[in-house]
């Protein structure tokens, strides 16, 4: 029975899937979300392209301005979050479960802090959406943005309670990994949004 | 082009990546906004180009053909057969090239159309596939042959190459209907496992409906 037991503890998830060598559900699944992730933005962007290269509005459209350093300084908050992610999957794949935790926690304060300013700039940054398409499409790729953040800090959220909870392991930290890829990914579409919208 | 979110890693080096070409797209922009969208196109060309598959070693040569290891002494059969599984004729074959210490493994593809596939909805399938499994297995085992069944993917070609990584072949029997009715022949299963693996295949064709008028 004691053997029976310690089975079933080491045992993770429900039983493995019959599937086909042919794709696994990991990769389809990734693509499936790679495909709608560029379907989603690509449309907004598109919106983008009409207002500002095709209609010819003016960016910023006087007299708005863009924060653009504050936003530089939440980029370097958002980007520094990616390295401290990757030094914590970096840390429990060599079985240091401290820096596992302090690198998820540091990563989750400063995702937390970066959408807190970004709030704090829409308050104060003067124009909404009902004064015209330029601000429309700024606060469409900003907000759409921030809508992954917060998905991105729940995901961090989770895996920060499970790390102080020690779920994971050398050979177990699968779920640091996939929260690691989907942070490193709204990294990548916010330097896009914030070089689209914030420089050129 | 490879996936830049296949594992942590990988987006972690694609992240440096979009770093740098946004250092250079910022620089570019402070001097000219249009150099700024130049820096922007060649940033994406570069990482695109970054992204691109690395050849590999040996691409574009023949694939080797599928081959199998067996513990010396033992046959074994592979057998890939689903809606004929319970026919006479491969039953006969399979008496044929019987041997004392002959094992048989036999492999039913889920029968699943391309969009129960493509959805995933392909319980139906394999569930009948396992009720004509299990009905060819018992009556294998009955005629004392040391035989066990799993189902298979639906494609048949994809399934025998799942079961030859862990069944050690040295034969495979695949049971089809006669022509005209056969699904499988349509798509010459049959000439292209023959093509792709350095087995033995025998072809046996099954006409359950001649099989249950002479019954």
């Amino acid at each position: 029975m004691a053997a029976a037991h310690a089975e079933h503890l080491e045992h993770h998830g429900p039983p493995t899937p019959h599937y086909s060598s042919r794709i696994t559900p990991g990769v389809l699944g990734m693509f499936l979300f790679i495909a709608s992730e560029i379907m989603l933005f690509g449309s907004f962007f598109t919106a983008y392209f009409f207002i500002r290269v095709v209609n010819g509005v003016q960016w910023p459209t006087p007299p708005y301005h863009l924060p653009v350093y504050v936003a530089l300084l939440n980029t370097c908050i958002l980007v520094t979050s990616s390295f401290t992610v990757h030094w914590a999957l970096q840390s429990i794949k060599r079985g240091n479960v401290w820096g596992l935790r302090a690198g998820l926690l540091l990563t989750f304060l400063m995702g937390l802090t970066f959408l807190i300013t970004q709030v704090i700039e829409y308050a104060r940054i003067g124009f909404n959406t009902s004064d015209g398409a330029f601000p429309t499409i700024f606060f469409c790729l900003t907000g759409l943005h921030g809508a992954h953040v917060f998905v991105g800090l729940s995901i961090l959220l989770f895996m920060t309670i499970r790390a102080f909870r020690g779920h994971f392991s050398a050979e177990h930290h699968h779920g640091v990994e996939i929260g690691g890829i989907y942070w490193h990914f709204v990294d990548v579409m916010w330097i896009v949004v914030y070089l689209t919208v914030y420089i050129l | 082009m490879r996936n830049p979110l296949r594992s942590e890693a990988e987006a972690f080096r694609f992240l440096i990546a979009v770093i740098i070409g946004a250092l250079v797209i910022f620089g570019a922009a402070r001097i000219d906004t249009w150099l700024g969208v130049a820096a922007a196109v060649a940033a994406v060309a570069g990482i695109v180009w970054w992204l691109k598959d690395e050849p590999v070693p040996g691409a574009g040569e023949p694939l080797p053909k599928l081959t199998s290891a067996t513990p010396p002494g033992i046959r074994r059969v592979l057998v890939v057969a689903n809606e004929t599984a319970r026919g006479t004729a491969l039953r006969d074959e399979l008496e044929r090239v019987r041997t004392p210490e002959t094992e048989l493994l036999v492999v039913a593809p889920a029968l699943a159309s391309p969009v129960q596939h493509w959805v995933s909805d392909v319980d139906g399938a394999r569930e009948d596939a396992e009720e004509r499994l299990n009905e060819s297995v018992g009556l294998l085992r009955a005629a004392g042959f040391r035989v066990r069944g799993e189902i298979g993917d639906p494609d048949p070609l994809v399934a025998i190459e799942d079961a030859l990584r862990t069944f050690g072949a040295d034969e495979i029997v695949i049971s089809t209907h006669p022509p005209g009715r056969s699904n499988w022949l349509e798509q010459d299963i049959v000439g292209k496992a023959r093509q792709r693996l350095a087995l033995p295949v025998t072809h046996v064709v099954v006409d359950l409906a001649a099989e249950q008028a002479r019954a």
